[in-house]
């Protein structure tokens, strides 16, 4: 094994002074279909285990398939907004392994007629474009999970017997792979990542999964491979199994880019093998040893009847495509006058469907930007949390800024009224309202702190009233030290002006 | 689609090979046994591979039928305790099963 785990990795920017890397993915999609892709079992998440099963699912004898028309219409959109050729025949096959998740003796996929063909998909790095061609989208199913017990938890090593669940179990999975990527050089695990972002973004903006990778409705298959600089071949590629984060995907390439560099460097062989992610060390290990495609014996599915999407249905389906993430991208640049930078530090904060969002709820987009880019960044940040994780909404947001706006609140009580609604104390109004941070009016309390401050400081209104007007800003921020910040500054200046000066 | 074009003999190295595939444990005399009569299906099979199918497509269904779909509407599963029933064991509400060979 020393020679797939070497002890010392080559450092990224040296591996690319001898090497070139092609990476490729296969990211499956569990499909947000109600119920399952041959049965009408429910799909609903973290149910009661084996409690959504039957005798399709379970692969019983007898039992009889039939396709789900919402899955083979996602998956025909998905493929329209890869830019695919859509199949005018299709078919299922079997393919045939024997695993305790997979009850049938085999998975219903798609072999050699997918839905989906020939796409293509888009991404920026660092300003600079790379096309992935997207070699097919086809439809199956998700096969059970299995928990292993004894052992170390979870890990198959040690198990005694394993326990399994058939609830995931023919769930429509959609797989998307791309063809080999080449020429991305350094920026091959950025570019592995900005196409599992973009990919994520285009099938939720389908509404064609909730894509949560942490649920695993999204995950990716990474491969990678390295040849000498120049060579007109390419490497031996690894296949990095079920990455389940988009910095894992980067992780992923990086690691086994380096990994590579010092097998071949050592004059070893890289082996061409399945391996896993390990998430806490950001490294992979060899898995089991792959079965060669023809070991599947995948043949076509004799229990379902052919597919063949008829083209004035195919062309209706595209016609009703939703507004595409990119094509978004560019609308609201403009329509938010943004320079390029602003818009990608928006989308590389994940900020962007929620100053969107924010923006809807009657937000200027100036000031949803800077909410979320600022403080709310900083506070997920602190928090550890992703920003769409805070227990604010947009809506809140809006309703801050609208505050802030109309002069209820200033920006420092927004600040205090922001923590309250974290607090989990309601929405803003109802913040300003329970804790007392609505700006003071001109009112008998304002007042009176005013001409305390006044006669509290006769010394600055001496200067002030001798002409050096800027000494004012004591009084002011005396004022705003007995109102606790809650005094509006303009306010308290005007009439500090009025009492001194204007007097 | 692996399956040996008939005029080429199954070893019994690609006996081992399935029966690695489909889990079974097969001993040095099965494999010797199988091989021989593996042969003899694919032989007999192979006879189809003389009818003259210049011009016809491959037929996989013997019903013209295309696009029988089912609308996507959640029906009731059957009950847990019934599905647990028919496994040859149960545990924590899952179907248990031997460890896994092989694996790392
Ligand atoms: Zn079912």
């Amino acid at each position: 094994m020393t020679t797939t785990t070497p002890d010392r990795l080559v450092d990224l920017d040296e591996v690319l002074t001898r090497y070139e890397p092609v990476i490729g993915l296969e990211t499956h999609v569990e499909l947000g279909t109600v119920s399952k892709m041959f049965c009408g079992c429910s799909t609903t998440f973290g149910a009661e285990p084996n409690t959504q099963t039957c005798p399709v699912c379970l692969g019983l004898p007898g039992s009889l398939p039939v396709a789900n028309a919402a899955a083979v219409e996602h998956t025909i959109r998905i493929g329209l907004a890869l830019g695919c050729r859509i199949a005018s025949w299709s078919r299922f096959a079997r393919k045939n392994y024997f695993y305790p998740d997979i009850p049938k003796g085999f998975q219903t996929s798609q072999y050699d007629e997918p839905l989906c063909t020939a796409g293509h998909l888009d991404v920026e790095v660092d300003g600079e474009t790379y096309r992935v061609e997207i070699e097919r989208v086809h439809l199956e199913e998700d096969t059970g999970k299995n928990l292993h017990v004894g052992g170390a938890t979870g890990r198959i090593h040690g198990a005694d017997h394993s326990l399994v669940d058939f609830n995931r179990a023919g769930i429509p999975l959609v797989e998307i792979v791309t063809r080999p990527i080449p020429g991305t050089g350094a920026k091959a695990p950025e570019v592995a990542r900005a196409y599992v972002t973009e990919l994520r973004e285009i099938v939720q903006a389908l509404g064609a999964s909730d894509v949560r990778m942490e649920q695993g409705s999204l995950r990716c298959d990474v491969n990678t491979s390295l040849a000498p600089t120049g060579s007109l071949e390419w490497g031996t590629r690894t296949e990095t199994k079920n990455v389940n984060s988009l910095r894992s995907v980067e992780r992923a390439v990086r690691y086994e880019m380096r990994r590579q560099a010092a097998v071949l460097d050592a004059g070893g062989r890289v082996l061409q093998e399945t391996r896993h992610f390990h998430e806490d060390t950001g490294s992979t290990s060899p898995g089991r040893s792959k079965e060669e495609a023809t070991d599947y014996r995948y043949f076509p599915e004799p229990d379902l009847v052919p597919l063949a999407p008829d083209a004035e249905e195919v062309e209706k389906l595209a016609a009703g495509l939703p507004e595409l993430p990119a094509a978004r991208r560019v609308r609201l640049q403009e329509e938010w006058g943004l320079s390029a930078t602003e818009m990608a530090w928006l989308v590389n904060a994940d900020a962007l469907g929620l100053v969107t969002d924010t923006v809807a709820a009657g937000a200027s987009p100036a000031e949803a930007r800077k909410w979320w880019l600022g403080e709310l960044a900083r506070r997920a940040n602190d928090a550890g949390v992703e920003l769409g994780d805070l227990a604010v909404t947009p809506r809140q947001v809006a309703e801050l800024t609208a505050l802030v706006a109309d002069g209820t609140i200033n920006d420092q009580l927004a600040r205090q009224t922001l923590d309250g609604v974290l607090a989990g104390e309601g929405d803003p109004r109802q913040v300003v309202e329970a804790r007392g941070l609505a700006v003071m009016g001109e009112s008998d309390e304002l007042v009176a702190a005013v001409e305390a401050a006044i006669a509290g400081a006769p010394d600055v209104v001496e200067k002030v009233r001798g002409g050096k007007v800027a000494a004012l800003g004591a009084l002011v921020g005396a004022v705003m030290k007995t109102t606790r910040g809650k005094a509006d500054a303009a306010t308290v200046r005007r009439m500090l002006e009025e009492r001194v000066v204007g007097s | 689609m692996s399956t040996p074009s008939a005029n080429e003999a199954l070893g019994r190295d690609e006996i081992a090979h399935l029966a690695r595939l489909s889990r079974l444990a097969l001993t040095e005399e099965e494999l010797d046994r199988f091989a021989g009569q593996l042969g003899a299906v694919l032989d007999a099979v192979a006879q189809v591979g003389k009818a003259d199918v210049g011009d016809v497509a491959p037929t996989t269904h013997a019903v013209p039928l295309t696009n029988v779909l089912r609308a996507d509407v959640a029906t009731p599963s059957l009950p847990r305790d019934v599905v647990l029933a028919a496994a040859p064991a149960a545990e924590d509400d899952r179907f248990r099963v031997p460890r896994i060979l092989g694996e790392e």
